[in-house]
């Protein structure tokens, strides 16, 4: 078999493989316009926005679309100062102690959603606090932060800790240090955190279902309406949910893209300036 | 911690070690004792929790190993606990779900590490990406749509003669568990993907070219060279797809059927429907248990930490 | 404007590490001293110490005559400038410049305004708003001086920063850093392995090795007059000769050698072991035998370097000299295989202990 055969054939399972992972969305895209009761997209009965329409009509689907807002932006408020503190101090200690913290930091990430959810109910029933969203939050924090952990702990890897003696030796308090040095550094990383962190809540199923007690969240409500009876509307809302990811994605990819271009201008300036010392 | 309070001084470093503590202890460490707990106690109406029949024992664990049926094991039929039975199957299906995804993902991660251009790597991961912005539950039911049987998959089959007629695929065809292995497969093939990829963009090229140079043929390099520096990413992956698929309950609710049960299947059963916590508890232990032993395994069987497996 | 500093007794130990083994020294106020040593000899400890990031085990430690023991790194008249230079990234250069008078309350205009005039003290005008990745290495190396000048400090600390510019730049770099530190009077305190920056830059050079102060002394003295054989080599090249000494007379005496009888100064042999140390460049290469100290060799290796030429040779008793020899551009340059003899001046020559100053 010669090279190109072989690099034709990569491109061909490359492109079978994109086909094989987005043809499903745009399947189930696809069928939140079509005329049917069932979501399908086969047969094709005809484009239709009524989907659409029951969608906004359904009171409860805005009631859960309410609810994993609040809980994905409660988990953002405590599981990025969490993952970050334990971020920090890990990384400014060594030994066995460290690898003692660092296996309960990471084991949440590793250990199964629903064992999490029953577990934190299980906890604070003890403590007589009945289920509700406030413990899918919390359950839901204690293996978010370990992501924010290992996101600003790569960042701490990458961080010059000259910088923090630089600035303590100009005279700054450890508190400015914190806010003018270690903070904007972590930055990327507290942001990436929190946009997993927001991503990860809005997606979680296993923790929620134990611990939400009654109510629901969007994704609660989608599974509950696939086991009873669906309709299209569901298709309607998967379609704008992906609709708005992939705007995110483009925005977040583009600006991505500026900010890598400005840089490299400047180490582009950086590199003439350091030639021209060279004369 | 001398270190700590050099860098950042009494109140901050007290503030960092409070918020780690309420993360380890409030929300990792205690609930995981409360629920080992939990599960030796009995399950007792409110009026008698305290009372005399609420004292400690293994009941719990010992229904798990209650009602025995058929299975069948490489051809021979034996008496196995239900819930075993389910516990097994779970375990057996994920190791499925796993290798499979390895097996799709292998290829497209080299791919992008060696093959492919650099330049369109950015929007090629871009584009792999985008299922995974998409909810677990919306992918779970894209694939219920695809597998019904007046479903698109079937429609295709039929209509390009590779089969006679429409099957249903959730009541499975060649196993009871093939609309859930493909479900799963689906969902988390990308957890597989993107560590092996990581791990190989870091393989020099050089050592690819070395080999060949040398005389290797594309398999050998690969079972040399390529395999074994993409280990760790093998590693994290293969424990991230295992235990997403292990412990999925959208997946298996979604495209199972009655005669496909799923061990978070059972738990769940026991907690919301029954209202047992303490049975729940139980089962939620040993459950916790299989992930240890297979985290350790594989930490062991590919001998990498723990740290190159949580990324 | 600069302050004196005053090591007593200075120790620091890492675990069973000594890394500073009770150093003693007085550094005056507006002096340029240099710390110079292998790395490992605990020099950077030394500046580590003084800058207050870490605390000697004993010994005490004077800035200015207070003692400095307490004193946190942002409580100190010091001001340290990174090997890495550690310029914050995020900020810009006029907020790198500001940064210790931003920390100190001072307002944004006067900041401004203050961080403009160290860029132009520090000749780089104009690169206020500029990113620290738009700079090239000189540049940053002038913004860390003018950020550290920023909160006026009394002491100075350098530790190599020059070590990642390329030879040309080095050398600029040092008689700009000497002509900053003339003009603002501060007292420089330096630290590098690098001895022709040392001599060349500082007042007084003080010489370490495993965390022992070997000699401080200004350039000159360092470099003609080595108190031992590990001054002797660190700081320069030599020809060494093993021995023992024989008679002396008013500081001179004379050396036995294998390969014949020397005559030498005697320096503070403490009764250690002792070699004999020439310099190359105080060897030279002649066809007739000098009165004394002459060895008659083979020249074995000539290189020409542009500057000099250093000439290799072998005696016939079998040591292996070298002499360097300046180019005055018009005088006979050796060839290989040539007999002739190697021979140095008595008063150029140093009889020394061959080891270093160990511990009490």
């Amino acid at each position: 078999m010669t090279d190109k055969m072989r690099k034709l054939l990569y491109h061909i399972y490359m492109g079978s493989f994109l086909f094989y992972l987005l043809v499903p969305l745009v399947i189930m895209s696809g069928a939140a316009f079509n005329n049917n009761k069932t979501p399908s997209v086969y047969p094709w009965k005809g484009f239709s926005s009524q989907w659409f329409v029951e969608l906004w009509n359904d009171g409860t689907m805005w009631t859960s679309f309410g609810n994993t807002i609040w809980v994905a932006l409660a988990v953002v408020a405590i599981a990025v100062p969490l993952g970050a503190a334990g971020a920090i101090l890990i990384n400014s200690i060594s030994g066995w102690s460290r690898s003692f913290l660092y296996f309960f930091m990471v084991a949440p990430i590793l250990a199964p959603g629903a064992v999490i959810g029953i577990s934190t109910i299980l906890f604070w029933n003890k403590l007589s606090v009945p289920v509700g969203l406030h413990l899918s939050v919390l359950g839901q924090v204690s293996y978010i932060a370990s992501f924010v952990m290992l996101l600003v702990l790569a960042r701490l890897q990458s961080f010059d800790q000259n910088l923090e003696e630089a600035a303590l030796d100009l005279g700054a308090s450890h508190n400015q240090v914190l806010r003018r040095i270690l903070l904007p550094h972590l930055y990327p990383a507290l942001g990436a955190g929190a946009a997993i962190a927001f991503f990860q809540s809005i997606e979680n199923f296993n923790v929620t279902l134990f611990t939400r007690g009654t109510q629901n969240t969007l994704t609660v409500y989608v599974f509950s309406k696939v086991r009873s009876g669906i309709t299209p509307s569901i298709n309607a809302l998967a379609f704008l949910l992906i609709a708005a990811t992939l705007v995110a994605a483009l925005i977040y990819e583009v600006r991505r893209r500026r900010a890598a271009a400005l840089e490299a201008a400047r180490e582009a300036e950086g590199r003439r300036a350091a030639e021209a010392e060279m004369v | 911690m001398g270190d700590l309070l050099k860098r950042y001084g009494g109140t901050l470093t007290g503030a960092f070690v409070l918020l780690t503590a309420f993360w380890l202890l409030m929300l990792i460490i205690l609930p995981n004792l409360a629920l080992f707990e939990t599960s030796f106690r009995p399950y007792l109406p409110v009026a008698e929790m305290g009372g005399p029949r609420d004292v400690y024992s293994a009941d719990n664990y010992v229904k798990f190993f209650e009602s025995p049926g058929p299975m069948s094991v490489f051809g021979f039929e034996i008496a196995v606990p239900l819930r075993a039975q389910t516990f097994l199957y779970t375990v057996f299906y994920s190791v499925v779900v796993t290798v499979v995804a390895f097996a799709f993902s292998y290829p497209i991660a080299f791919y992008l590490a060696k093959v492919v251009s650099p330049k369109s790597v950015p929007t090629l991961i871009l584009l792999l990406f985008i299922p995974l912005w998409v909810s677990e539950a919306l992918r779970a039911f894209a694939w219920y749509i695809i597998l019904t049987l007046n479903g698109p998959l079937n429609a295709a089959l039929v209509g390009l003669g590779i089969m006679e007629k429409a099957v249903r695929w959730q009541q499975g065809v060649f196993t009871n568990y093939d609309a859930i292995v493909i479900g799963l497969v689906y969902n988390y093939i990308l957890f597989m993907l993107f560590p092996i990829y990581n791990a190989m963009s870091s393989l020099d090229t050089n050592q690819i070219e070395a080999a060949q140079d040398l005389g290797a043929p594309w398999w050998k390099t690969h079972l040399r060279i390529v395999l074994p520096h993409s280990k760790p990413g093998i590693a994290s992956g293969s424990v991230m797809v295992f235990m997403l698929a292990a412990g999925s309950l959208l997946v298996p609710t979604t495209l199972g059927s009655t005669r496909s049960n799923w061990f978070t299947q059972t738990i769940q059963q026991a907690m919301l429907e029954s209202q047992d916590w303490n049975t729940g508890a139980a089962y939620s232990f040993l459950y916790l248990l299989l992930c240890t032993v297979v985290v350790f395994g594989v930490m062991r069987l590919f001998k990498v930490r723990l740290s190159d497996i949580a990324r | 404007m600069g302050a004196g500093i005053d090591l007593d007794n200075v120790v620091c130990d890492f675990g069973s590490f000594r890394a500073v083994d009770h150093v003693n020294v007085s550094i005056q106020p507006g002096e340029f001293f240099s710390f110079l040593g292998p790395s490992g000899c605990g020099k950077t400890t030394i500046l580590r110490m003084i800058s207050g990031f870490n605390d000697p085990t004993s010994g005490s430690i004077r800035i200015g005559g207070k003692d400095t023991l307490g004193q946190r790194p942002n409580q100190r008249p010091t001001a340290l400038i990174f090997q890495n230079l550690a310029l914050f990234p995020l900020m810009t250069i006029w907020e790198n410049i500001a940064f210790g008078l931003e920390v100190r309350g001072v307002g944004k205009a006067e900041r401004r305004a203050k961080a403009e005039e160290l860029l132009a003290l520090v000749d780089l005008p104009g690169a206020a708003d500029k990113m620290v990745s738009q700079l090239s290495g000189g540049q940053k190396q002038r913004v860390a001086i003018a950020r550290a000048l920023a909160v006026e400090p009394d002491v100075m600390l350098l530790d190599e920063p020059l070590s990642a510019l390329d030879l040309k730049l080095r050398q600029h770099m040092r008689a700009e850093l000497r002509a900053i530190q003339k003009r603002t009077g501060v007292t420089f305190i330096y630290i590098t392995h690098d001895q022709g920056e040392a001599l060349a830059m500082s007042d007084r050079v003080g010489v370490m090795s495993q965390g022992r102060l070997q000699q401080v002394a200004d350039p000159r003295d360092i470099y003609n007059n080595p108190v031992n054989g590990f001054v002797a080599s660190f700081v320069g090249e030599n020809n060494i000769f093993t021995g023992t000494v024989g008679a002396t007379a008013s500081g001179m005496a004379r050396f036995d050698t294998a390969h014949g009888q020397f005559r030498a100064r005697l320096g503070e042999t403490g009764g250690a072991a002792v070699k004999l140390y020439v310099r190359p460049e105080h060897t030279l290469f002649a066809t007739e035998p000098g009165v004394e100290n002459s060895l008659p060799v083979t020249v074995t290796e000539v290189a020409f370097e542009g500057s000099f030429i250093s000439v290799h040779a072998h005696s016939d008793s079998g040591a292996s000299l070298v002499a360097e020899l300046r180019n005055d551009g018009g005088q006979m340059i050796p060839e290989t295989g040539q007999k002739g003899f190697m021979t140095f001046a008595a008063e150029r020559a140093s009889i020394l202990p061959d080891g270093i100053v160990r511990a009490k």
